[in-house]
């Protein structure tokens, strides 16, 4: 993959107005209401002043697969999601084809058992069905799939489910086998696309392991850039925090550096 | 013992198992039993009650398995099991559940599921394994061999059968029609036909009075989906305004289709808690008539309530401050009627240190425990099924491993946590006395995670101290 960013350029205040304008008309366009335009923050500068809106927006549907070697288990992308999920309010969805989740790695993201209704969905004909019922239904906090294949009608679907019923849609992308893993080269209609590396984590001063380290890439973000962000795992409240590492530099540069390495 | 009347003769009706191991058999002669077997219990059988307790079964599974049910007299059920299984984990699981539960209230029950009626009956009475699930398209090969008696035909036949040499159902299959049908008459072509399933037999389903029923019966047949669903929809809300008189909500309905050819076709719902409000009803109705095949058309359309239960009113949530918890009841029963009451699932706390013992699956509705996990030592997100074995290179007695083999690929480890020591739970099998694991967190090169654990006690040499498995991925 390659990034390329150029520099913003300065925008006068006029222009500014007309462009919140424009939006503003094709939302309505669109017929979304003003409380779909809900977000949820991350809680991190750096990420929320990257997306539209300040955070994810609730009433719609995001994608998120793991990077490389975890596009199998997905398994960093899933505490992603938890994290996500752990922070909205109410009831949590989560349908599933295969159950090797272990529930108490959800409940140390911040997803009381209490929390989480599973579905196990044989087939991905009946997952996706179940996964438009939970966004259809409008009294769940969010839905979390694991999903293998989602096509843009699929995807499309989905979306328009969740900005129906005002839920946050999460699709995990997991696969079978690595050899078809690369999740966001088909298009989908989701809001933002988010793919997750783990990276080796920081030495202690003491033997032991730290706190898991992420590459966040946001691949695709409507109305955004894409970006990336080096961050620290969810923590017991679903909350990432941007790296320490970086803490020394702007996050322009770390994600600049970044993105040369990874292209 | 059981004794009843064949005109002026007192014969045996039915017998227990230990007096059938002394030689009494159904049909002998009550004297003939008394000289074999002194001082024999009996008592006089009643057809009558016989009947009825047929029929209150019949209207137990009715209620629990499936929309279409009849009495099969003397001693057995028919179920229509088409559409239903799946809500029962399937149509082996829903078999053995069904004897396992009639034999748990003390009936010797025997079962069968086969593509005609015909093939399921003489599958179950007379094949040697008391559950079989006969496959598509197979039952006339299973069912040859068994006795002619299994064709549901008069004893009279059946002795004819045997003085002409037929002994097996495959032996009449196998002859010619004509010269049977002279003899026998017409009955047994049909049984016959009816068991290879090349004529339809339909099952006339049993309804109790006492169920709320609502019927719709059209002068001209329908067919299309979305005039089903209009008249669905006007059925519901006749039911509900019959449940609403009685103060009940429905917690299984069945919506039954006479076809033109005089067979029928059926839907089942169900609730997770008695309901009576008709969107909900009417959406979990129309979801499932894709599933009908109207045929040249329906003709009578019949919505029971077959289980309802008494519904209570609650007050709504009034105050201002207390946020209003979403009702997840009707998704729970949109999910349920789609893919089954097992596969939607909470996951609760189970006080265990074993990994793969510390969570048990309660039903979604259950109420909150509120409990959780210990969270003093990291878990990892996936936890594969079973541990798989890993080649480690890792220096004795207590260090992690310095690297590891899984699936091939050979990782080194950068980082490690541990040991966390767990016990085997020895309070409940001796063997657990034994299975001691040392579970380590370690980190590769990439920065990926697994959980691993090497088994066996360094006391107890015997228990395979140092064999290496890997057990979940972190990320």
């Amino acid at each position: 993959m390659s990034f390329s960013r150029e520099p913003a350029k300065p925008m006068s205040a006029s222009v500014h107005a007309v462009v919140a304008d424009l939006r503003d008309r094709i939302r309505q366009f669109d017929g979304r209401a003003q409380r779909d335009r809900a977000v949820l923050p991350f809680g991190v500068p750096e990420i929320d002043a990257r997306l539209p809106g300040g955070g994810l927006a609730l009433a719609s549907l995001h994608e998120i697969c793991g990077g490389g070697n975890d596009a199998v288990e997905a398994s960093a992308a899933m505490l992603f999601a938890a994290g996500i999920a752990a922070r909205t309010k109410g009831q949590v969805l989560w349908c599933l084809t295969r159950c090797d989740l272990f529930a108490p790695a959800l409940a140390q993201a911040g997803l009381a058992p209490g929390r989480v209704l599973y579905v196990e969905a044989g087939d991905e004909k009946s997952l996706l069905l179940c996964f438009e019922e939970g966004l259809r239904h409008g009294g769940l906090g969010a839905v979390v799939a694991e999903v293998a294949r989602l096509s843009m009608t699929a995807s499309r679907r989905l979306q328009l489910a969740a900005e129906a019923g005002g839920t946050l849609g999460l699709a995990l992308r997991r696969f079978r086998h690595r050899k078809e893993a690369d999740a966001l080269a088909q298009p989908s209609a989701a809001v933002t696309r988010w793919r997750v590396h783990v990276r080796p984590s920081a030495p202690l001063p003491v033997p032991g392991i730290g706190r898991a380290q992420w590459l966040l890439e946001l691949a695709r973000c409507r109305a955004g850039e894409a970006a990336d962000f080096d961050v620290e795992a969810t923590d017991a409240e679903g909350r990432i925090a941007f790296s320490s590492r970086l803490a020394d530099r702007s996050p322009a540069a770390g994600a600049r550096r970044i993105g040369a390495a990874a292209g | 013992m059981l004794v009843g009347r064949d005109g002026a003769r007192r014969i045996l009706t039915a017998v227990s198992r230990p007096a059938e191991q002394a030689g009494l058999r159904v049909g002998m002669p009550l004297t003939k039993a008394h000289a074999l077997l002194p001082g024999v219990t009996t008592m006089p059988a009643d057809p009558a009650a016989d009947a009825a307790a047929l029929g209150r079964l019949a209207l137990w599974a009715l209620q629990h398995y499936a929309p279409i049910v009849a009495p099969d007299p003397p001693d057995g059920l028919v179920i229509d099991t088409t559409g239903a299984d799946h809500l029962h984990g399937g149509e082996a699981r829903m078999l053995t559940g069904l004897v396992n539960r009639l034999s748990a209230s003390g009936i010797f029950a025997r079962a069968a599921i086969a593509d005609s009626w015909g093939a399921a009956h003489a599958a179950a009475r007379f094949l040697a394994d008391p559950v079989c699930v006969l496959p598509p398209g197979k039952a006339g090969e299973t069912v040859s061999p068994l006795p002619v008696a299994g064709l549901r035909i008069p004893p009279e036949t059946v002795a004819g059968l045997h003085v002409l040499g037929f002994s097996t159902i495959g032996d009449v299959l196998t002859v010619p029609r004509a010269p049977l049908v002279l003899r026998f008459g017409p009955l047994l072509g049909r049984r016959l036909d009816q068991l290879q399933g090349t004529i339809s037999e339909p099952v006339d389903p049993l309804r109790d009075p006492d169920l709320v029923t609502v019927r719709k019966v059209f002068g001209e047949p329908i067919g299309a989906p979305e005039t089903i669903a209009r008249y669905t929809a006007g059925l519901v809300r006749d039911l509900c305004a019959a449940l609403e008189k009685r103060g009940l909500g429905a917690r299984r309905l069945d919506l039954l289709f006479h076809r033109v050819d005089n067979s029928l076709q059926a839907i089942r719902i169900g609730t997770a808690r008695p309901a009576r409000d008709e969107r909900q009803l009417i959406r979990l109705l129309t979801d499932r008539i894709e599933t009908i095949d109207p045929g040249f058309g329906i003709e009578i359309m019949d919505l029971t309530a077959t289980l309802a239960e008494p519904l209570v009113l609650q007050q709504a949530v009034s105050s201002l401050i207390e946020a209003e918890e979403a009702d997840l009841a009707g998704l729970v029963d949109v999910i349920v009627n789609r893919i089954g009451a097992a596969r939607l699932y909470r996951i609760a706390p189970v006080e265990s240190d074993v990994p793969e013992r510390s969570f048990r699956r309660i039903p979604p509705l259950s109420p909150e425990t509120g409990t959780t996990w210990p969270s003093r030592w990291p878990r990892p997100a996936r936890l594969l099924a079973r541990p798989e074995p890993v080649e480690v290179m890792a220096l004795l007695p207590d260090h992690p491993p310095a690297s590891f083999t899984w699936r091939g690929v050979r990782r080194l480890v950068k980082r490690a946590d541990g040991p966390e020591r767990i016990f085997g739970e020895w309070w409940k099998r001796d063997a657990e006395l034994a299975a001691v694991r040392d579970y380590f967190q370690v980190e590769d090169t990439g920065g990926e995670r697994f959980w691993l654990f090497r088994s066996g006690n360094e006391e107890q040499v015997a228990s395979g101290i140092g064999r290496w498995f890997l057990h979940g991925i972190f990320a």
